[in-house]
């Protein structure tokens, strides 16, 4: 089968020397009740960029994303070897504090799942749990995310009202104010779009490329043309091992491995 | 006209004709219970029924106050025991517990529903009122016999566990998996998730389950008449004796017949009873509309 070790074109793997990367996998295993979900994966993911992981529905892509943030950890019957650095720190280490993982990473989900309380709320949901309790910080937070989204003059006037009565495409966009108001330095797609309409999945797309400059972002993504939107580099994983990993056009023009040729050119789905 | 087609609307008649008769029958229930209180409404006015809180039925005198309120503190002790215990083991059994352990309670949660009433009563004289009696009471210093509001209101809450906890469990498990993972991503520990987002979220269905409870706790007759003393009294403490509504009925009907709108105060006790708890029903069905509506 394929090597254990990824692909990574010359061209990546020199723009990761240069700067350390912000998320560094090392021989992560990961088995859910005894069936192997990820087998040695190694990736670097690149600081202040897209990322996006591709490859058919039921391949581990998004069991890699969830190992990234330990919600993995909540499966029943998981087991996980092997580490996943952020800034250099082992977030399977031991001492390692589940909670402060999760603050430094935001999850954008399938579909929004906005909290049981209203919009102004769920922004300040993160915040609160952390221990801000000043009414005019959570005030300046909750503005200043529902502006990053672009949500905040279609928001404004019904702050209280209950965050379920927005429409998909705006619940969405709260998703991701809420994630981004714990200040997390890396943003978590898991498809994040594929609930909604062209108009807000546009909305969503030019959001994360505009946060990019600040967070470093990793998207599950099904759809090939999202990934050439959206993304600097792609992850091709196929059957729980990571394949190919490479600068978008590489990967998707001049894939190294026959199996992603397969995949890019839309033999295999 | 095809055999098929007469079918068809002869199955749609008879189910339309089943639900009328259920109905009607609650109905006739109701009218029934109206035409037999007459007398006593007659005799006596309402209101003074309703609070008056004398109950010697030779002097002619009919104060329903002591049974509403014995049927109120039993509930209301119940409840207190039964809804904190029933959230807490619910939440256990759903976010915390194995697999396995879920299988193995839920059907004894059934199991649990099906023992009659009439055990938990034996349950209660032979456990629970010994030990109320010698080993609580005391504890604040009282003297009582065990035979109390807080007897009735203890076995009321273990005969609504089942019920509660079931409904509860079910409720929770329709939480989406990917909620919790919203709170939980954002660094939320898994008590702060359940406290402030499973709770708030399974709030309207707790509710029913309560409601389903409570409306079980109304109507308990005979466990509850087993324990809880049957003196009409209003009760002050929980360690004195209450005398819930159903006991008043079950203890009375066929006898003592003879003695001049007896007869027609226990059907209004029985009225009373149906309109207690038709009236909970309804508020509640309230409540829980408003609640959908927030949430929505």
């Amino acid at each position: 089968m394929h090597a254990s070790t990824s692909i990574q074109t010359a061209e990546a793997q020199d723009l990761i020397a240069l700067s350390p990367p912000h998320i560094q996998i090392k021989d992560l295993n990961v088995t859910i009740e005894g069936k192997r979900i990820l087998k040695d994966i190694n990736l670097s993911v690149p600081n202040n960029s897209i990322t996006s992981i591709i490859g058919p529905s039921g391949c581990g892509k998004t069991t890699l994303l969830k190992t990234l943030n330990r919600l993995v950890d909540d499966t029943k019957g998981v087991e996980v070897s092997g580490s996943v650095l952020v800034n250099g720190e082992d977030i399977y280490a031991k001492d390692a504090e589940v909670t402060h993982i999760r603050k430094k990473m935001g999850l954008l989900s399938q579909k929004p799942f906005p909290l049981p309380m209203s919009i102004f709320d769920n922004v300040a949901y993160g915040p609160r749990i952390h221990g801000e309790r000043d009414k005019k910080v959570l005030k300046q937070i909750v503005e200043t995310q529902l502006r990053n989204v672009g949500l905040w003059e279609e928001v404004k006037d019904r702050l209280d009202a209950s965050a379920t009565r927005l429409s998909i495409g705006q619940q969405q966009r709260l998703c991701l104010a809420r994630g981004l108001a714990v200040k997390p330095e890396i943003i978590l797609g898991d498809e994040s779009t594929s609930a909604l309409d062209p108009l807000s999945t546009q909305t969503i797309e030019n959001l994360l490329i505009e946060l990019k400059k600040d967070y470093t972002i990793v998207l599950v993504t099904h759809i090939l043309r999202q990934a050439r939107r959206v993304s600097d580099y792609i992850l091709f994983v196929y059957n729980g091992e990571a394949v190919e990993f490479g600068r978008t056009e590489d990967i998707l023009l001049n894939p190294q491995h026959e199996i992603t040729r397969q995949y890019v050119k839309g033999f295999i789905s | 006209m095809n055999w098929r087609l007469i079918k068809d609307k002869l199955a749609q008649r008879s189910f339309a004709l089943l639900l009328i008769l259920s109905i009607v029958v609650i109905l006739l229930i109701l009218v029934g219970l109206v035409t037999k209180s007459v007398p006593l409404l007659k005799a006596e006015h309402l209101f003074n029924i309703l609070s008056g809180s004398v109950w010697s039925p030779m002097k002619g005198d009919f104060g329903f106050l002591p049974f509403i309120m014995g049927t109120v503190w039993v509930t209301m002790v119940s409840l207190v025991i039964a809804v904190p215990l029933c959230v807490l083991a619910s939440v256990y059994l759903v976010e915390y517990a194995s697999e396995t352990l879920r299988r193995l309670v839920l059907p004894l949660m059934n199991v649990l529903a099906a023992i009659p009433p009439v055990l938990y009563g034996v349950w209660g004289v032979l456990f629970v009122v010994p030990i109320l009696s010698e080993y609580i009471a005391p504890v604040f210093g009282v003297d009582t016999t065990g035979y109390t509001v807080f007897a009735g209101g203890i076995v009321l809450a273990v005969m609504i566990f089942p019920i509660m906890i079931s409904i509860m469990v079910e409720v929770l498990q329709t939480i989406p998996q990917e909620l919790k993972a919203a709170s939980l991503s954002l660094g939320a520990t898994k008590w702060e998730t359940i406290t402030k987002v499973i709770l708030i979220k399974a709030k309207p269905g707790i509710i029913a389950a309560i409601v389903l409870g409570v409306s079980r706790a109304f109507g308990e007759t005979i466990a509850v008449l087993m324990v809880c003393g049957n003196i009409p009294q209003l009760p002050k403490s929980l360690f004195d004796a209450g005398y819930p509504l159903p006991a008043l009925i079950a203890n009375n009907f066929g006898e003592m017949m003879s003695i001049p709108l007896y007869d027609s105060a226990l059907m209004f006790a029985a009225l009373l009873l149906f309109v207690l708890i038709l009236g909970f029903n309804l508020i509640s069905r309230i409540i829980l509309n408003r609640l959908e509506e927030k949430a929505q």
